[in-house]
């Protein structure tokens, strides 16, 4: 299986998640924003950072760059797409996910081993968990309260598109604690939490058993492989 | 050249940090004046030509669609700025 990387101008975390697909038994496919082509991959990761700087809105820009156009008809289609961090606000931005992204409630950048609940398992993305799973990811960023209007809301939760959820602690200040969300088909997913930064023994989140030895975010990408032979 | 501004504030419902900051600094300045900041954005777009209705409904369509997203922000003002300052 083949996974695209979108590197935008000002991508952080395009590596980690190329590294992450690597781990996950796939290929990673590192994808340039500039062009319309995706290579032909059969999933797409937009990664965290700070995209055109955070210009305008934190993402509008990357969500109108040249390949987000084969990005959206690929997702419409049923392409797996996964956007983290910076990728989720491309997401929303993309209108490809309902809400918005604002400042933190409390003002400031937040860098943190973040606990989050699990609560739909059934999408391209996170078959590989049970359903009220509690999973640790490092969560980093200063735009990652969720809001959304109280209808939304009341849909968003009454159809199940509420992915993760954050766990002890709120850290941004998101509506219904929410840490994640799907849409109807389940093939698009995104999350302010990095998956990708748990990955790999040695250098994920800390657990009772080994410091820095987490590697819940594995599940993620191993969860699109299964997702893709299931289909195939 | 006209040119043609467009003003975005976050919702008035939502919490503005940023604003929140800057009261906070204000308040720890010594002044008691003010109860409340918010920050918006002031977008400024210079037309070659003349502004024409079609030129507005343009601005007016990105200003909804681009410069502002609805789900956390409003437009809450498009106006043409003459060469001379004058605002209409």
């Amino acid at each position: 299986m083949r996974i695209g990387v979108v590197t935008f101008p000002g991508s952080l975390d395009d590596r980690d998640a190329q590294r992450a697909v690597r781990l996950a038994g796939a290929e990673p496919v590192a994808l340039w924003h500039g062009t319309h082509d995706l290579q032909g991959v059969d999933a797409i990761v937009l990664p965290g950072g700070f995209s055109y700087g955070d210009y305008l809105r934190c993402g509008a820009i990357a969500a109108r760059s040249p390949i987000m156009a084969e990005v959206i008809d690929a997702a419409n289609a049923g392409m797996p797409v996964l956007g983290i961090c910076n990728g989720f606000q491309i997401l929303v931005e993309a209108h490809l996910l309902p809400g918005g992204l604002i400042r933190n409630d409390h003002g400031d950048f937040i860098c943190r081993d973040q606990v989050l609940r699990v609560e739909n398992a059934s999408t391209a993305w996170t078959n590989g968990f049970q359903e009220g799973q509690e999973i640790t990811v490092p969560l980093k960023n200063g735009e990652g309260g969720f809001i959304a209007s109280e209808e939304e809301l009341k849909r968003l939760e009454g159809e199940g598109l509420v992915v993760f959820r954050y766990v002890g602690v709120n850290p941004n200040g998101s509506l219904n604690d929410i840490a994640g969300l799907t849409n109807a088909r389940g093939n698009v997913v995104g999350l302010m939490p990095h998956p990708e930064h748990a990955s790999e023994p040695g250098f994920g989140p800390d657990t009772p058993a080994a410091m820095r030895s987490g590697v819940d975010g594995l599940t993620f990408f191993t969860s699109v492989l299964t997702h893709q032979l299931a289909r195939a | 050249m006209p040119t043609i501004v467009v003003d975005v504030m976050p919702k008035a419902e939502l919490l503005d940090p940023a604003g929140k900051a800057v009261a906070g600094a204000i308040a720890r300045g010594g002044s008691t004046t003010f109860s409340g900041v918010r920050i918006g954005k002031r977008f400024e777009l210079t037309v070659d030509g003349e502004v024409t209705d079609a030129v507005l409904a343009e601005v007016r369509q990105l200003a909804d669609t681009m410069l502002s997203n609805s789900v956390i922000e409003d437009v809450v003002g498009v106006r043409v700025l003459e060469a001379d300052g004058s605002a209409r």
